[in-house]
């Protein structure tokens, strides 16, 4: 088991997945499916965007999973994956922003409306920035990490808000329409296929910052250790 | 091809972005890598 997880989670076999992915998914967006009726050409940004937001979705539940283990058990282990994914989740949520906005502009004619999912994922933006700033600026890297945790759970509640928003709040933002039946089978198919393609880039990305953030944690030790004989 | 300048624009952001990342990480790792492995011979050298 332990060979296996390895075998999967090795970069180089997880940036060559993440690739075929990526190529499959592009090839599918740019050339299989058909132009959508009312939006035209630009609703192929769709493609992507939900995509982006379903990871970031995730990158928040692993931060709330981890974040809760690493307060319970204070292994760094958990609290190195929060960070990781943490940092990864505010990226994909900068792309869900702007991707969100250029979309918006050639649909609604304007770049940001204080719409209810564009603000509370406007918010969720900020909360996981904290957490990150929190983390920076802590005076001890262990009360960093705890106060990070919290964020990390506390902040985690935005995200079935943001999620809700659209059935919550009236909205100018479309509905759940992969849950409405407003997708055709291609369409569908090409959804699918690009979030299996972010969900392995999300994970290849996780893999390699985490394994930094270990190699972090033994360089300060070991110049700790070499300090110390000094 | 009416709005295909906002299509590009989102693809190009979010590439951009993506290998950026990916960039950072990779040279954070390089720079980690050189650390360490001074740190271990420096080790080595003091038994």
């Amino acid at each position: 088991m332990q060979s296996l997880k390895k075998y999967i989670f090795h970069p180089n076999i997880l940036l060559s997945l993440t690739f075929a992915a990526m190529m499959a998914a592009l090839a599918l967006v740019f050339v299989y499916v058909p132009t959508e009726k009312t939006m035209g050409v630009v609703q192929r940004i769709f493609y992507f965007h939900v995509p982006l937001a379903w990871v970031c979705f995730l990158a928040y539940a692993v931060v709330f999973v981890c974040s809760l283990l690493y307060l319970r058990q204070r292994d760094t282990r958990w609290d190195r994956l929060a960070h990781s994914s943490a940092e990864i989740g505010i990226i994909f949520t900068t792309l869900v922003l702007i991707a969100g906005t250029i979309w918006a502009k050639a649909a609604w004619g304007s770049w940001w409306t204080w719409d209810a999912r564009l603000t509370t994922t406007l918010i969720l933006w900020f909360i996981y920035f904290a957490y990150l700033l929190v983390r920076a600026y802590a005076t001890e890297e262990s009360r960093g990490a705890r106060y990070a945790a919290v964020i990390g759970i506390m902040g985690f509640i935005d995200v079935p808000i943001v999620a809700l928003s659209i059935i919550l709040w009236r909205t100018s933002h479309p509905g759940p329409l992969i849950f409405e039946g407003g997708l055709t089978s291609s369409m569908k198919l090409t959804l699918m296929v690009c979030i299996l393609a972010f969900t392995l880039l999300y994970v290849y990305l996780l893999v390699n910052s985490n394994s930094i953030r270990r190699a972090l944690d033994e360089v300060k030790s070991l110049k700790h250790f070499v300090d110390g004989r000094n | 091809m009416e709005n295909s300048g906002y299509l590009l624009a989102a693809y190009s952001v979010i590439w951009a972005v993506v290998f950026c990342f990916v960039f950072v990480l990779s040279r954070r790792q390089r720079r980690l890598q050189r650390e360490l492995d001074y740190l271990r011979k420096k080790m080595e050298e003091k038994g």
